[in-house]
């Protein structure tokens, strides 16, 4: 029974952070493309990107609403369903949490002013500036919270006696080794894979009805800022893997099947194992993995025979690592080839070939984040406090788990079928050819492609 | 010196009735506007709501998310047994909560006016007051029991108990009252006269039952935990000056005057009284299992969220006035002009 309880309680917080994660990383990314498009538009004095950054803000209301609601869930959730874990590390934790939940709160405040006050003010750029309190404070979020999460992978901060955390350092448990790479490798990948979502709705919008200038300046705006994210991502994620070979080296060994500490290690690409644990149909790079983990073709990367095995985590992580890198370099070839060929004369970078390759990019983008963090939380396993405590041990003893798991569960379906109902409606009733009309009558009717 | 324990509990406190007062705005605002909507007196009141809590009900949502993430952090034991008790009526109080802040983003921005998201956001306008109240409840005492480190909520001790009761009507009658109070102050600020009149006839009507409740959880607490009972009646000038303000506030509505004045005053009531209710626990946190005390996060931990909290003060406290004027005292906006 007690089994149970425990996995009812795993699933329970990974379908919330699941679902929450789809809102938080709009929530962290949006702002920023609003912010960045309204620059322009008021820069250059172009309507079309003033127009841009209203309806990127008018949906982004509705996104953001959800991810309010499912972000409250999860702070109560934490205690709710892991309370000797909150008993336990929140000695240790709360100081970031606590910091989270004023960077919320100075975001909050901040959207409530920002999505109230277009036109209210004469220099457009008062306007503007409130928009960067939203990106500071959703960015500051995400840092805080990813201090908590990298915390659980590699604790620091305090001494153990019998088993209670003493001489705890708040300090020392935020800038844990995890710290750093995780946070950019968080905020690096929200940006992107919210410029390759807004890049996706303008390619359909562009495929559905025609081309129009304001959808060409919205599909070049946000491919240039998929490249430079992803740019900055795939090196967020190099130093992640440099991180994990020192100081967490069974969960990428986890990640690349790679059972015996070896020099020049390979990389191992898809693939599946046999019961021996032998490698079977995979894509093997040599020596690639020792230059993953350590620039350098011929280092010693650490093998999972190191761990004991009732600390493994699951295998099959490996294939969560390699979708998440697979996407990580799909969103940039993309990127390019649309660029390649907007400089080549005879061809057309607006065919639908390429559009729906550029359509395929938003939600391919979401799921290598969901990968990206079933891969971070199940690497991890079993512990939920690497090396002091389990998940076994932290979970709650209440018998009611399994009734609580199918409430979130409806909640959820609701609120993602309406959110998608509602965004739907808000854009379907609103074209935007219509409302440029109304709000900028100056602006020239061209809808060449 | 005051320990930092005293500090924590006590900006917690204040947060809980800061959350008390902006979340009572947005309850009882949410069933009226069900209410008139099934009246057919929306068209009176409903813009004026929409208007006040569009830009603010995410601040108002962060109160309570400080409020127990801060809890858990000074007192980290509130979470072993608050959280292990409470998985079932605390999940009910998120998922009534979720579905009232994203269904009134999905029909506000997403302009999709429907009966069913009204009725949804009145009811659960009554309901969360009702569910958060059962924390309130269990302080008490009498309601947890700890078996071989197992933490169990009694429910039919919950469910069978006058004071359970009594807690929860004086929650949504509160509600009410502090909604309507407010809502008369802002209607009157927009010179919406049909507005008005109808928010200060909830005004009135919320009054009197709003001191019935207080009495009776007053007598039934003082059957449940004497303790707290005798603690609270040695600060009975607190409550005194409670009633007090309840007195002025309920003359300057009746008789029309100054209704700032008249929204400052039910402010300091409820400020009185529940800060008297509070001092009463005192040490207690969950009568008998936490005391302020025992269950405090370490020193450093604790010194660190003071300084934390207090450098988020000088972030918040400036951007609070600037939403406040831009929304709530910017008059041309308050009419609707902007």
């Amino acid at each position: 029974m007690e089994i149970d309880t425990v996995l009812i309680s795993r699933l329970l917080t990974a379908m919330t952070l699941g679902f929450h994660i789809i809102f938080a990383t709009l929530g962290v990314g949006v702002p920023l493309m609003i912010s960045i498009a309204e620059f322009i538009g008021i820069k250059k004095n172009d309507p079309h990107y003033k127009m841009l950054a209203r309806r990127w803000a008018r949906g982004f209301v509705i996104t953001v609403a959800v991810g309010v609601v499912t972000g409250t869930a999860i702070g109560l959730q934490l205690s709710l369903v892991w309370p000797n874990f909150m008993q336990v590390a929140g000695n240790v934790i709360s100081l970031p949490l606590f910091m989270e939940v004023f960077a919320f709160f100075f975001e909050a405040i901040f959207i409530g002013i920002y999505l109230y006050t277009w036109d209210r003010f004469k220099n457009e750029y008062i306007h503007w500036l409130f928009s960067l309190p939203i990106i500071i404070g959703g960015g500051l979020s995400a840092v805080f919270i990813t201090t908590v999460n990298a915390f659980m992978n590699t604790p620091d901060g305090f001494a153990v006696e019998d088993g209670a955390f003493t001489a705890v350092n708040p300090l020392a448990a935020m800038l844990n080794p995890a710290t750093p790479t995780k946070v950019f490798h968080v905020l690096s990948s929200a940006y992107l894979t919210c410029a390759a979502i807004l890049a996706a709705i303008t390619a359909f919008m562009i495929l559905k009805k025609k081309m129009t200038v304001y959808y060409k300046k919205a599909l070049k705006l946000t491919l240039t800022l998929v490249f430079i994210f992803s740019v900055v991502t795939i090196i967020a994620g190099d130093s992640s893997a440099k991180f994990l070979a020192e100081h967490q080296p069974e969960k990428l060994a986890a990640a690349e099947w790679h059972f015996e500490t070896e020099e020049g290690a390979d990389l191992i690409l898809f693939g599946w194992l046999n019961d021996a644990h032998e490698v079977i149909g995979e894509i093997r790079i040599p020596n690639f993995l020792s230059f993953l983990a350590y620039a350098d073709f011929n280092a010693e990367v650490t093998g999972l025979e190191e761990t004991p095995e009732e600390y493994w985590p699951p295998l099959w992580v490996h294939y969560m690592f390699d979708l998440m890198v697979t996407i990580g370099f799909f969103l940039p070839a993309v990127a390019l080839l649309y660029f390649i060929l907007s400089k080549l004369k005879k061809r057309n970078q607006h065919n639908k070939g390429m559009l729906s390759l550029i359509v395929l990019m938003g939600p391919l983008a979401m799921l290598a984040i969901e990968f990206g963090w079933v891969y971070a939380e199940e690497g991890r396993q079993p512990w939920i406090i690497r090396g002091y405590m389990t998940v076994q041990e932290a979970a709650t003893s209440s018998p009611y788990i399994g009734l609580a798991f199918f409430l979130f569960l409806a909640l959820y379906i609701v609120l993602g079928t309406l959110c998608i109902i509602t965004l739907r409606k808000v854009f379907r009733d609103n074209p935007a050819e219509e409302e440029l009309e109304k709000q900028y009558p100056s602006v020239e009717k061209d809808d060449e492609s | 010196m005051m320990s930092y324990e005293i500090i924590g509990i006590s900006v917690l406190w204040i947060f809980l009735y800061g959350y008390m007062i902006v979340a009572s705005i947005d309850f009882g605002a949410g069933f009226f506007a069900f209410y008139a909507k099934y009246t057919r007196q929306d068209h009176v009141i409903n813009q004026l709501i929409a208007r006040y809590l569009s830009p603010v009900w995410e601040v108002t949502n962060v109160f309570f998310v400080f409020f127990f993430v801060g809890i858990v952090g000074f007192f980290p034991d509130t979470a072993y047994y608050y959280g292990s008790a409470l998985l079932i009526p605390g999940s009910i109080a998120i998922i009534l909560l979720a579905i009232r802040g994203s269904f009134y983003a999905f029909e506000n921005y997403g302009s999709k006016q429907s009966m069913v998201y009204t009725f949804l956001y009145g009811a659960t306008g009554l309901l969360i007051p009702a569910s958060l109240s059962v924390a309130l409840t269990l302080s008490e005492g009498g309601f947890i029991t700890e078996e071989n480190g197992v933490v169990s909520l009694e429910y039919l001790e919950l469910f069978t108990s006058p004071l359970s009761w009594s807690i929860v009507a004086l929650a949504i009658v509160s509600v009410l009252f502090i909604s309507a109070v407010f809502l008369t102050f802002y209607a009157d600020r927009a010179k919406d006269y049909p507005a008005l009149n109808l928010v200060r006839n909830f005004a009135l009507f919320w009054s009197t039952p709003t001191i019935i409740a207080a009495l009776t959880t007053f007598i039934f607490l003082s059957q449940h935990n004497p303790r707290h009972y005798e603690n609270m009646l040695d600060l009975w000038w607190v409550f005194g000056l409670s009633v007090g303000f309840f007195m002025i506030a309920a003359w300057l509505i009746y008789w029309r005057r100054n209704y700032g004045l008249a929204f400052i005053s039910v402010m300091l009531q409820y400020f009185f009284a529940f800060f008297g209710y509070g001092i009463g626990h005192y040490p207690y946190i969950l009568d008998p299992f936490i005391t302020v005390y025992d269950s405090a996060t370490h020193e450093s931990m604790g010194i660190a969220l003071v300084v934390a909290f207090i450098g988020g003060l000088l972030l918040l406290i400036p951007s609070l006035l600037l939403l406040m004027k831009l929304f709530l005292f910017d008059a041309e906006y308050v009419k609707g002009k902007k």
